[in-house]
């Protein structure tokens, strides 16, 4: 909750003495309200003015960051509960837990770390990895870390109860890794560990009561990067829990609860782990634990996450032009499209994957799908035809024949108008058929 | 001292709608199915206790008239044999947990020759002979075709209180009087604009349609494949219903297992990278993610295709109904 000049000005000195560089202080003030200038430049703000003011311009969810070797995991500084509303910004972390007992850590840590699915042309993988003391055992815990940290170089949390196993798995991890978790029991050894390492913390507690003790006691201690985890594990109880804390940090600017939250979808008893997680995408997790990995439920999840925290202002484009798939030739069909990655990628893809060469031609249909852009009036005879001549295929071809996509079929007789001498084929609507469309109809044609 | 939660306090609520009617309503329904009613954003019941949501979203499975050519392998692996008959895949559809059975028309009959009204009849006679579920019937989605179609349905299944449609902007006005002259509901589809769907409810209402008698689809998107636009046009409309604005106050019907099972990531098993996993799985966690989000949204009725992700959205509305 950002403060008015005049709420600023009641905190400086209100002496006017023009050292910050402006006339008055009140001058002052409404500068720093509208972020032109900064606190320092004032020689004379009070330490407790200070404090008021930097508390004041805090992000409502403050930005924690979990650090591996060299790669991040950032969760929080959202702005607001609905995705329309502006955006949301940081995608929650997805992370895969490991227990120190299994024999088989190093493989699943390496066989999630390599994996990568490609999205509308954006490389989407998990985050990193839970490792959990479940030995309960300082060197074994240490041994299990080293491990992991040999297989992956991703952003680490740490499950464990006790400090001193807590202690060795730090050691062994490296990087800032979350710790998992500050409780009533636990919590000021977990802060002097956390403090050490500049590590973020996260924070256990039944219910939003306790939870707030807990991390009012940890602010206290010094700490300021935590991770809040309600208790709440039930498709009910989280999703209330997650946008009380929502609301809290957001509506009344509530310090004690303005952190991401963590949670662990695979722990509630009876619940279905991937729609769980779901469900904390669309609302309000900032770390996300899966007890396994599977490509077949990372990928829908990775997915719905891109798509939750896609910028709602700005569909996600690809640059008009002409694109060469498989080094076309003379001879190789040319295909009309819209610049909607999504259906960019969408025929691409299927073209690229038949090995047929082509040459796809991509309109400036402002970011649209082919049949959005053509009921706005984005993608019709006259923007295909001025995409088509401005593509510099002259000379290029020894044919001249388009491809439309099916979905448009009605442009083809005021295309032939507008791009003169060219013959116009009607392709099939969807992109799974292209492959065998080109099969049986481009060699008909030439 | 314990923390204070900010309640939202809404001057608006959605409408209740009941689906088909029993023998002493006037129709041969074993059950009705009621939605709507909300006076929160879904699943807050902590906002309004007590009165919150009444009614627990619903959920749908979507069945033919015939064997449609253009399924996913996967749905018909789950429905076997029963998906060559109409009666046969609704009682299926009712074992395996449906509230309401949609039943789309197709085009063309399995010989190709166009489908006609008498066909069309004699389908959902069937259907509604083969359960006691509420039923929505739609048209193959083209304007003249679901008037040739679904106007004959509306006539033979007078007094069932199905929901008919699909009732586009261009194509409203005779679905809607064959619904309001045969005691039925109309479903109000618009492209994925707020102000479009508030617009077609303000004009199937001034045709005399009553308001507890439309339901408002704003057609959603796949995952992947557009379903934030869906996602946040439906927050957006349920946000400005609970705000008071009376003519987008219809519960919502979302289609995602249409979208969902249209996506490659389902449809296709072969010839794809191998990081999108086993296809069995992927293809129904597609549809099942899809229609989950949608819940989140303010969904009052989800129509899929597979009775797997039925299974798995239900415990997730059970869940979320007990808080
Ligand atoms: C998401 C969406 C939107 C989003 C836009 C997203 C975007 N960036 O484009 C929003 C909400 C903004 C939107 C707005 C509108 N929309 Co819209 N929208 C959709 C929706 C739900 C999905 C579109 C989509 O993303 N498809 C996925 C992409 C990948 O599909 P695609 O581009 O067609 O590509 C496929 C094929 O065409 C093919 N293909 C593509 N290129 C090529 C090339 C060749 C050579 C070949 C062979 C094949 C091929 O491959 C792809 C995969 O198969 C559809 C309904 C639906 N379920 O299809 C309606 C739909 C397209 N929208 C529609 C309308 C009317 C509109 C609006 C005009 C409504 C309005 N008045 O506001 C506006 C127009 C925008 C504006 N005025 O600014 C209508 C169009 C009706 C019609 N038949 O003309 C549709 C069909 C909905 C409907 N049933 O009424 N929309
Ligand atoms: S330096 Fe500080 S006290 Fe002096 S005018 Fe500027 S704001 Fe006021």
């Amino acid at each position: 909750m950002p403060m008015t000049g005049l709420e600023i000005y009641k905190l400086l000195p209100q002496t006017n003495c023009k050292e910050c560089g402006l006339p008055t202080c009140l001058a002052f003030a409404m500068k720093l309200a509208s972020k032109g200038a900064e606190l320092k430049q004032c020689p004379y703000v009070s330490e407790a003015s200070k404090a008021k003011l930097e508390a004041a311009s805090a992000p409502p969810i403050r930005l924690v960051t979990v650090a591996g070797d060299g790669l991040k995991a950032t969760a929080g500084n959202e702005t607001v509960l609905f995705r329309h509303e502006k955006t949301f910004y940081h995608k929650p972390g997805l992370f895969i837990r490991v227990k120190d007992t299994d024999a088989a850590l190093a493989a699943k840590v390496s066989e999630a770390d390599a994996y990568v699915v490609d999205y509308v042309g954006i490389k989407l993988s998990v985050d990193g990895f839970a490792l959990e003391a479940a030995s309960g055992d300082a060197a074994k815990f240490a041994a299990a870390v080293s491990a992991a940290r040999a297989a992956s170089k991703k952003p680490f949390i740490l499950i464990a109860s006790d400090p001193a196993v807590m202690e060795a798995g730090l050691k062994a991890a490296g990087g800032q890794p979350l710790l998992y978790a500050a409780d009533d029991g636990n919590w000021q050894k977990m802060a002097e560990l956390a403090k050490t390492a500049k590590a973020p913390l996260a924070v256990r507690a039944a219910g939003l009561d306790k939870l707030v003790e807990l991390t009012e006691a940890l602010k206290k201690a010094g700490l300021e990067d935590l991770v809040l985890d309600p208790g709440a594990r039930a498709y009910g109880e989280s999703l209330t829990a997650l946008t009380q804390i929502r609301r809290l940090a957001l509506k009344k600017n509530f310090r004690p609860l303005g952190f991401p939250v963590i949670t662990f979808p695979g722990e509630a008893a009876g619940a279905d782990e991937l729609v769980l997680a779901a469900q904390h995408i669309a609302k309000y997790a900032g770390f996300i634990v899966l007890e396994s990995f599977d490509p077949a439920t990372a990928y829908p999840l990775l997915t719905l996450r891109q798509n939750i925290y896609t910028d709602p202002q700005k569909p996600i484009q690809v640059q008009p032009g002409v694109y060469e798939i498989n080094n076309p030739d003379a001879n190789a069909p040319v295909m009309v499209t819209t610049n909607f990655s999504i259906t960019y990628f969408a025929v691409n893809n299927e073209v690229e994957g038949s090995g047929w060469p082509a040459w796809l031609v991509v309109a400036d249909a402002e970011g649209m799908s082919v049949l959005t852009a053509w009921a706005a009036g984005k993608f019709d005879a006259d923007r295909i035809a001025k995409a088509v001549k401005g593509a510099g295929l002259e000379g290029k071809l020894s044919h001249k024949r388009i491809i439309l996509p099916g979905q448009v079929a009605v442009l083809s007789g005021e295309l032939e108008e507008s791009l003169a001498g060219w013959q116009i084929m009607v392709g099939p609507k969807e992109a799974v058929d292209i492959p065998a469309y080109l099969k049986t109809m481009w060699p008909k044609a030439n | 001292m314990p923390v204070e939660i900010p309640k939202d306090k809404w001057a608006g609520q959605i409408r209740t709608v009941t689906l088909g009617a029993t023998a002493a309503e006037g129709g041969t329904r074993a059950r009705t199915l009621t939605v709507g009613g909300e006076a929160c954003l879904p699943f807050l019941h902590f906002d309004a206790p007590g009165a919150a949501m009444p009614h627990r979203p619903a959920l749908a499975l979507e069945v033919r008239d015939r064997r449609p050519d253009d399924w996913s392998p996967l749905l018909g692996q789950a429905w076997g044999e029963a998906m060559s008959d109409p009666g046969d895949w609704a009682r299926a559809a009712e074992q395996a947990g449906a509230d309401l059975i949609v039943l789309t028309l197709s085009l063309t009959q399995a010989d190709g020759s166009p489908n006609l009204p008498a066909n069309a009849v004699a389908v959902v006679q069937k259907v509604l002979g083969a359960t006691g579920l509420p039923l929505a019937v739609f048209g193959p989605g083209q304007a003249e075709k679901d008037n040739e179609l679904i106007v004959p349905v509306a006539e033979a299944a007078k007094g069932e209180r199905l929901l008919i449609g699909v009732c586009e902007d261009k194509n409203y006005r005779t679905i809607v009087a064959a619904a309001m002259a045969n005691g039925h509901l109309v479903s109000s589809k618009t492209p994925m604009d707020v102000n479009l769907a508030k617009q077609l409810i303000i004009l199937i209402h001034d045709m005399g349609m009553p308001l507890d008698r439309i339901l408002m689809d704003p057609t959603t998107g796949a995952l992947g494949y557009g379903i934030e636009y869906g996602y946040s046009v439906m927050e957006r409309l349920r946000l400005a219903a609970l705000q008071g604005d009376s003519m987008t106050q219809q519960p919502m019907l979302v289609t995602p297992g249409e979208e969902a099972w249209k996506a490659k990531e389902a449809k296709v098993g072969e010839g794809v990278p191998a990081a999108w996993g086993d296809w069995q799985r992927r293809a129904i966690n597609w549809e099942t993610l899809t229609g989950s989000a949608l819940l989140q949204t303010g969904a009052d009725i989800v129509v899929l295709r597979h009775p797997e992700s039925l299974a798995r959205l239900r415990t997730q509305i059970a869940g979320l109904m007990q808080a």
